[in-house]
């Protein structure tokens, strides 16, 4: 093919304090493909396509639409130049309708007023063209996320945009959510609508696009098409070593019950019911895997189970022994381990030194207190030597957690947390936004603490992360365990129908 | 009847009822004593006004995700400047333009604090509060006098309806400014792009940003014309009601502005009904002061500001507060 592409990148570089996050970036676009720039966090995906839609401006190196070199100063100019973006993080105001938040900033007026009668008309015509069926009127915090993306997509058509960028559009979306997405994202190509799919999940890119670039550390490693490569190809190629997809991992060895939930009932903040008389066990040896897509009750579920929020209804009984619950410190002090879903709101004090946030539950204890005194020396010995076992890249114990990457902080709290005696421990979305040299590594110790006999709670809503690590699965939908099953029987799409609400039978 | 009795529970069901219960009560309290009852309406417009142009100038700056409580400040210097340019020019014109001008110029001073120098906005407002009370008390000198202040203006024969002509249509021009101000800033904000944009910026502003609309610019003139309306409440203090400048003359008023536009639902139209409630409880405070009943003065003072404590603590966590007021907005 001789074409023209419809978006060309030519010798992009662009440097921020410290990294060089795009060095010489090379890359075109054809008309009515999906091409999708695979690569790890901090790759420098994002910020290629932020240049590429203005909001960065590129220290060398030129962009060209249609074949012209074009001048981008703001995101303006890339709308005018007829580039779209969805936000990973959608950019939606939640108390404006569909229409108000499609046609803000391009509003249709008439006499300097605003026309909304007009307005939700060419909403309506244009989410009918495109066949992305939405609720002109609806407010956009009353509707599903999967829907919320399209309010995004129909933003960038609206105003007339040729190229869209969908940065890591599936992260937030059920499976059969992604499958609307892929249906939409080809009907978009059929009306000659040019993709760039960002994405780190090499399933999807494989399913969707026609063309794949691999970044790694800010440069393009290579580019090749789903038929050519396949995952463990493009995983090789965005980390530049073999790496293990699949974990490895000895058959469990279920010993005693560990820990027992009766009848769990939690209430959200919002005072909704957001787990509904959950009942399950754990023994040691095993990991129990919470699959299930994100805002179902996991995160009050855990929280319960960690002693951060009360139960309305329910026992927790650890080792036979009952546990009250909001009570951090009597679970901390029964060999109870908790790697939080924030990190940085739960899992750290991002002011405070690494030295001060591995002791975050045992500076009471000694050999960290002797009294009223805290022991610094014993203190610092033990960052360091939990900084080396657990290879937490930094310069030294004494840096505030907020200056280490995501990778690093989940490994500070994977090792405080990991550091002292251990009967259950409780992961919620252990690896969320993580590199796959991370990832590895945590699932490798999650692995290690439960063959030394620890029972795990694993809740994620990655599904390749419950099927690869788990030993049993319980899928939680509107807060209740709908279904329990053993690994073996599992299945992408069993789990997959049962976390849309669906039950089999 | 079950739709009906459901129309009735709703929110405009309530206000509907709430409407007509009170011209109920004015037209029977009109019949039984109709000079007491013009009287106390008539305090409820003047008590209203500084209030309502206060909770204006809170809605433009809050709705574009600024949280503006120097409104106190903005009204002292407001009043200050005013009544300053009347005394040295005689020109009410002036005057009137100066003290929308410096409530201009403390709305810059805001935002610059509070958009390019990212300081905490409560402390921001707190400091023009503090500037405010400063700046006025050390520059007033006692016993200046004025050629005049703004008169009243009846509008033709509007001003004859029996009770609601001398109450509506027989005031002074920036009474009717405010009431005019209610209705065009209501207007602006739900039925025109600017009132469109302004909303978004101050519930999500990266939404807006990605969309090119320009935050910080649109930032900095909602706090510039919310200042000068703040001004002018200023100016009506000292050149339409009082006539003259006093020491920490605006007593609060600034704040009460502040509860003004919580109990309105940040909306103009919603804050002029809350604003002629506190008038209505502060003219209520004269009235029976007026009529000698056996209460200390002190409780009937306190009135309008356990009205202010009552309609806050109530209302908390039942309003809707633009999302993104009170946060730093970081360009990417």
């Amino acid at each position: 093919m001789n074409q023209v592409p419809v978006l060309e990148v030519r010798h992009v570089s662009k440097q921020f304090p410290g990294v060089l996050a795009n060095d010489d970036i090379n890359f075109s676009l054809n008309k009515g493909e999906i091409h999708a720039i695979l690569g790890e966090n901090g790759a420098g995906k994002s910020t290629l396509l932020n240049i590429i839609y203005g909001l960065y401006k590129a220290d060398q190196g030129e962009i060209l639409v249609d074949g012209q070199p074009i001048e981008l100063s703001n995101t303006q100019d890339a709308i005018r130049h007829g580039i779209g973006m969805v936000h990973q993080h959608f950019m939606l105001v939640p108390v404006f309708t569909v229409t108000e938040n499609i046609v803000l900033g391009s509003e249709v007026t008439r006499n300097g007023m605003l026309n909304m009668k007009e307005a939700r008309q060419k909403v309506t015509e244009l989410s009918k063209r495109f066949g992305l069926e939405v609720d002109p009127d609806a407010l956009i915090e009353e509707i599903p996320v999967g829907v919320q993306q399209r309010v995004e997509i129909l933003k960038a058509l609206y105003r007339d945009a040729k190229i869209l960028f969908l940065d890591e559009p599936t992260a937030v979306l059920t499976p059969q959510e992604v499958g609307d997405l892929f249906k939409v994202i080809e009907q978009l190509r059929e009306r000659g609508v040019s993709i760039i799919f960002i994405s780190h999940k090499l399933k999807e890119v494989l399913a969707i696009s026609d063309k794949i670039t691999v970044m790694r550390r800010g440069k393009v490693v290579g580019s090749t098409t789903p038929r050519e490569a396949n995952e463990r190809i493009l995983a090789e190629m965005m980390v530049g070593r073999d790496v293990i997809l699949t974990v490895d991992k000895e058959p469990a060895r279920p010993a005693e019950k560990v820990l027992e939930v009766k009848d769990l009932t939690v209430f959200s903040d919002q005072k909704h019911k957001a787990v509904d008389h959950v009942s399950f066990d754990i023994r040691a040896g095993e990991i129990l895997g919470i699959a299930g897509v994100q805002g179902n009750g996991q995160s009050e579920f855990v929280e319960a189970l960690s002693g951060l929020r009360d139960a309305a209804e329910g026992e927790m009984i650890l080792n036979g022994q009952r546990m009250p619950f909001k009570h951090p410190r009597a679970l901390v002090e029964h060999a109870v381990s908790h790697v939080p879903e924030d990190r940085q709101k739960h899992g750290l004090v991002l002011s405070y030194s690494l030295i001060d946030n591995m002791v975050l539950c045992t500076y009471y204890q000694p050999p960290f207190a002797k009294g009223f005194n805290r022991q610094n020396d014993a203190m610092r010995e033990n960052a360091e030597r939990l900084i080396k076992q657990f290879d937490v890249r930094t310069p030294n114990a004494d840096v505030k957690a907020s200056t280490l990457s995501g990778g690093n902080q989940q490994k500070v709290i994977v090792a405080r947390e990991l550091s002292r005696p251990v009967k259950l421990l409780i992961v919620n979305q252990p690896t969320r936004g993580l590199d796959v040299g991370s990832i590895e590594y945590i699932h490798s110790q999650i692995v290690k603490i439960r063959d030394e006999g620890a029972a795990v709670l694993l809740v994620s809503a990655e599904l390749d992360e419950i099927m690869s690590l788990s030993d049993r699965i319980s899928v939680m939908y509107h807060g209740e365990l709908v279904a329990t099953m053993d690994v073996k029987e599992a299945t992408r799409e069993k789990l997959g129908l049962l976390m849309a609400g669906v039950t089999p039978d | 009847m079950e739709s009906v009795w459901r129309f009735l529970k709703s929110k405009q069901g309530i206000t509907i009822i709430g409407f007509l219960v009170l011209v109920i009560l004015v037209v029977v309290f009109y019949s039984i004593s109709p000079n007491q009852t013009q009287a106390v309406l008539n305090s409820m417009i003047r008590h209203s006004t500084p209030l309502i142009l206060g909770a204006l100038c809170g809605v433009m700056c809050e709705r574009s995700g600024i949280i503006n409580i120097g409104i106190e400040g903005h009204m002292l210097l407001g009043a200050f400047m005013g009544y300053m340019v009347n005394v040295w020019t005689g020109s009410l014109v002036l005057a009137v333009a100066a003290s929308m001008l410096t409530g201009s110029l403390m709305g810059l001073l805001l935002a610059y604090m509070s958009i390019k120098l990212k300081l905490d906005q409560v402390i921001g407002g707190t400091v023009i509060n503090i500037l405010a009370l400063g700046l006025t008390g050390y520059f007033y000198t006692v016993g200046l006098t004025t050629s005049g202040k703004i008169m009243t203006f009846p509008l033709g024969p509007l001003a004859d309806i029996p009770l609601i002509g001398p109450v509506l249509f027989n005031n002074g021009f920036i009474t009717y400014a405010a009431i005019v101000l209610v209705f065009v800033l209501h207007f602006f904000l739900y039925r025109t792009p600017w009132g469109l944009r302004t909303r978004a910026i101050g519930e999500h502003p990266e939404a807006a940003d990605t969309l090119g609309i320009n935050v910080i610019r649109m930032r900095y003139m909602n706090v510039l014309i919310g200042g000068a309306i703040a001004g002018l409440a200023g100016g009506f203090l000292t050149l339409e009601s009082v006539g003259s400048f006093e020491r920490a003359m605006t007593n609060g008023r600034g704040f009460i502005a502040l509860a003004v536009m919580i109990f309105g639902n940040w909306s103009p139209i919603g804050a002029w009904g809350a604003a002629l409630l506190f008038g209505f409880a502060t003219a209520m405070q004269t009235q029976l002061q007026f009529m000698g009943i056996d209460i200390p003065h002190q409780f009937v003072g306190m009135l309008p500001y356990v009205l202010t404590i009552v309609v806050v603590a109530g209302l908390v966590g039942r309003t809707h507060p633009p999302a993104a007021e009170g946060k730093v907005f970081e360009k990417e």
